[in-house]
């Protein structure tokens, strides 16, 4: 498993928080903490208790996060096939990993998936929030039932999918015993749709949370602007065009960098869904990458596909620290 | 002072103990393996109790998950850990692979003094005896090439036990007409396999089946008689019912229980399920080779090995090993597990009716010489390669290629894969 999580892991632990509403710094913690008495221990221990807290979880990151990404680099340069064998191979495996027509399914799958996934999961998303943000009644209680699916796993997520999308059990049969017989939605058998049916499944479960960040980002917007406008006499859709949306942007940047990592590390989802099938219809660079290295003992190709998809993520979130962090510097 | 007699009384106790069970008093033995089911687990329970006779303790590994893939992951995290168990399940070209990264101990000891040699056929021999040494020993042999079909729905529709693809084809169609699903099938890429593999020995014979599967000849490989088997994999889809994507295959055999499809093509272990559900062989169900078939067999067989690395459980591997190979146990064992044994030379007395054919056709097939490795479960070709062949069978049977382009196809993806 480890090549696998190693794939993924950087790109969720560091970008998860970056667009979560700010929680109280580490610093302000210290700094609330009553006073102890002053002797020089205690003193000491109250200085140095951050750093003391935090360096179990930073080494356990350096180790099992940078460390097997590079351990996965390395294999990837070795003719490892059934176990790691540190033989250099130069950059053999990725020729063969490029030679792969499976490899080809896998991106263009990618590319319909990701595509689709973060398009239709970013519009949901701002649409249901815009909607919960009329103040309507029971935004309370809807809130919830919007995010709920957030909190189930893929793999059950993609378990009930395939169970109501199977044509012999869910929808097509109840629509069949309520006389609508002439109603088919196969698309989970059909080569062709079967990638579309990973879509639904993927923005069902993340649409909810995508609205939430989109609503956190809609009350943070000064009121004063929009009353401004409102006086104006600007219709409302133009203040949600002109006003309101390009001031979300920060959001859709945080949503997009989510949104990324979740669709090129999805796994558990397609194997619940479709298992990668019909025939090879689902395949993404994640399973791809499972099966070649723990099933068809070809641990080399596995591991140059996991360095391909670790550079896909990079290429995204390296610009996007790079101008984060210079903005916070400056 | 009593206290320290009774000390005294009890040490000389356990060492007399220990003496008369030899040197393995307590030993344990940590054995990796995926039979997690019902019958399976009942059947190893037998290996369990009979090394526990002996004074070793079996510590179980189990790792649920078909045809072994999630164990071998578990095997591979453990020896790269430097922690790998005493013993464990392994697979056709898995056991090669492993023998050849000298992971494997050297078993030919108790291969010599139980007579291995004239007891196993010649083609299991082949994956236990590596580099002129034993490394494993079987326990059971399946067959892949069996056609299991409901009798009640075959007394029906007044048909007969075809022996022909052609005859096949022709009880297909009856069961058509009556309304009834002839072939159950789940789309999983194994089953797919299964299917495929029959249909090859069908159309093209043992020494087609060789070439292509054994050899990976690409002439075979891209030949019109391949192309003639797409193009019969084709038919068979049309058979199939249209929710068959990646059903199990216990699902599809109780389709066939139920009366729900007429016949399905599977391994021996499908009989089990039968079993379980009342139905008698001959009777209630009906088992033959998969038409056009006859004669050969395509054997699976579960193999039993003992790490290197775990040298420190040497001594109870080796007693796993004498024990997995012993006939009165092999006769037991597959009496449960519904294959037959891996030794010739046990009695077919308390087998069934399948059973006893199994165990017919198999020494048949040794003395013939057309007992071969079936290839979907890891007998016919290394790993990669039987992905490779997966790939481009379950992309035709789907539809995503036409039976004229597979053939150049599986070319590809074999040489691809080598």
């Amino acid at each position: 498993m480890s090549s696998k999580d190693v794939g993924m892991q950087p790109a969720g632990a560091r970008a998860a928080p970056m667009g979560l509403p700010a929680s109280p710094s580490r610093d302000d913690l210290v700094k609330q903490a009553p006073p102890g008495p002053g002797s020089g221990g205690v003193g000491w221990l109250q200085a140095n208790m951050a750093k003391l807290v935090l360096s179990p979880s930073l080494a356990v990151t350096l180790v099992f996060v940078y460390g097997f990404i590079v351990w996965t680099v390395v294999l990837s340069f070795s003719t490892s096939r059934l176990l790691p064998i540190y033989k250099w191979a130069g950059l053999e495996q990725y020729a063969r990993l490029w030679a792969t027509p499976n490899w080809y399914v896998a991106i263009k799958n990618l590319g319909i998936y990701g595509g689709l996934y973060i398009a239709i999961s970013l519009f949901l998303g701002l649409f249901i929030a815009i909607l919960l943000d009329q103040r309507i009644r029971g935004e309370g209680g809807l809130r919830p039932i919007f995010l709920y699916p957030m909190a189930i796993s893929f793999i059950v997520t993609g378990t009930a999918w395939k169970w109501f999308l199977n044509p012999g059990l869910g929808l097509d049969r109840v629509m069949h015993s309520w006389g609508w017989t002439s109603f088919t939605f196969d698309w989970l058998i059909n080569p062709d749709m079967a990638i579309y049916t990973v879509v639904i499944a993927g923005v069902w479960q993340t649409s909810g949370f995508i609205m939430a960040m989109f609503l956190a980002g809609l009350r943070g917007i000064d009121n004063e602007v929009i009353k401004a406008a409102q006086i104006d006499g600007a219709p409302t859709l133009q203040i949600y065009w002109r006003i309101i949306i390009p001031q979300l942007r920060p959001v859709f940047l945080s949503a997009l960098i989510i949104l990324l990592h979740m669709a090129i590390k999805s796994y558990d989802l397609v194997i619940a869904l479709t298992g990668g099938g019909p025939g090879n219809a689902t395949e993404l660079p994640s399973t791809f990458m499972y099966s070649y290295t723990f099933t068809r003992n070809a641990m080399g190709v596995g591991a140059a596909s996991a360095v391909m998809m670790l550079m896909t993520i990079a290429a995204v979130i390296v610009p996007y620290l790079y101008s984060e962090l210079r903005e916070r510097r400056t | 002072m009593i206290r320290r007699w009774s000390i005294l009384v009890s040490t000389a106790c356990a060492i007399a103990l220990g003496a008369s069970n030899g040197v393995r008093a307590a030993e344990d033995l940590e054995v990796i393996h995926w039979w997690t089911s019902g019958g399976e687990a009942k059947a190893l329970g037998l290996v369990k109790d009979k090394l526990q006779t002996q004074g070793v303790t079996w510590k179980d590994v189990p790792v649920a998950g078909g045809s072994g893939v999630q164990a071998m992951t578990v095997l591979r995290a453990r020896i790269a850990a430097g922690n790998p168990p005493g013993a464990g399940q392994l697979l056709g070209f898995d056991i090669v692979d492993w023998s050849d990264q000298g992971m494997l101990a050297d078993i030919s000891s108790v291969a010599e003094k139980g007579g291995w040699g004239q007891a196993l056929p010649k083609p299991l021999q082949a994956f236990a005896m590596q580099d002129g040494k034993w490394i494993a020993a079987p326990i059971d042999v399946h067959s892949t090439n069996w056609l299991w079909i409901n009798k009640k729905l075959l007394d029906r529709v007044g048909g007969k036990e075809p022996a022909t693809f052609d005859e096949l084809i022709a009880l297909f169609d009856k069961f058509k007409a009556a309304g009834i699903t002839p072939l159950a099938h789940g789309g999983q890429p194994w089953q797919d396999g299964t299917v495929f593999e029959n249909v090859l020995l069908s159309t093209g014979g043992p020494d087609f089946y060789r070439k292509a599967i054994i050899e990976q000849d690409p002439a075979a490989l891209g030949s019109d008689t391949m192309k003639t088997v797409f193009e019969r994999m084709s038919k068979l889809r049309t058979y199939f019912d249209p929710n068959f994507s990646g059903r199990d295959w216990n699902l599809a055999t109780a389709m066939v229980i139920k009366g729900d499809a007429a016949a399905q093509v599977m391994g021996d272990w499908a009989k089990g399920e039968f079993v379980n559900a009342g139905m008698k062989p001959g009777q209630d169900f009906v088992c033959i080779r998969f038409p056009g078939t006859q004669g050969s067999v395509t054997f699976n067989s579960d193999m039993f090995a003992a790490f290197e690395a775990g040298k420190a459980q040497g001594d109870a591997a080796m007693q796993l090993a004498a024990d997995v190979m012993d006939p009165d146990l092999q006769a037991k064992f597959n009496l449960i597990k519904g294959a037959v044994p891996a030794r010739l030379d046990v009695p077919d007395t308390n087998f069934d009716a399948c059973g006893k054919k199994g165990m017919k056709d198999l020494k048949e097939a040794t003395e013939k010489g057309t007992l071969m490795g079936s290839l979907a479960h890891g007998y016919g070709a290394p790993a990669g390669i039987k992905q490779a062949f997966f790939d481009v069978v379950t992309q035709e049977l789907n539809g995503q290629l036409t039976a004229d382009a597979a053939p150049k196809a599986l070319v590809d993806a074999v040489a691809g894969a080598k």
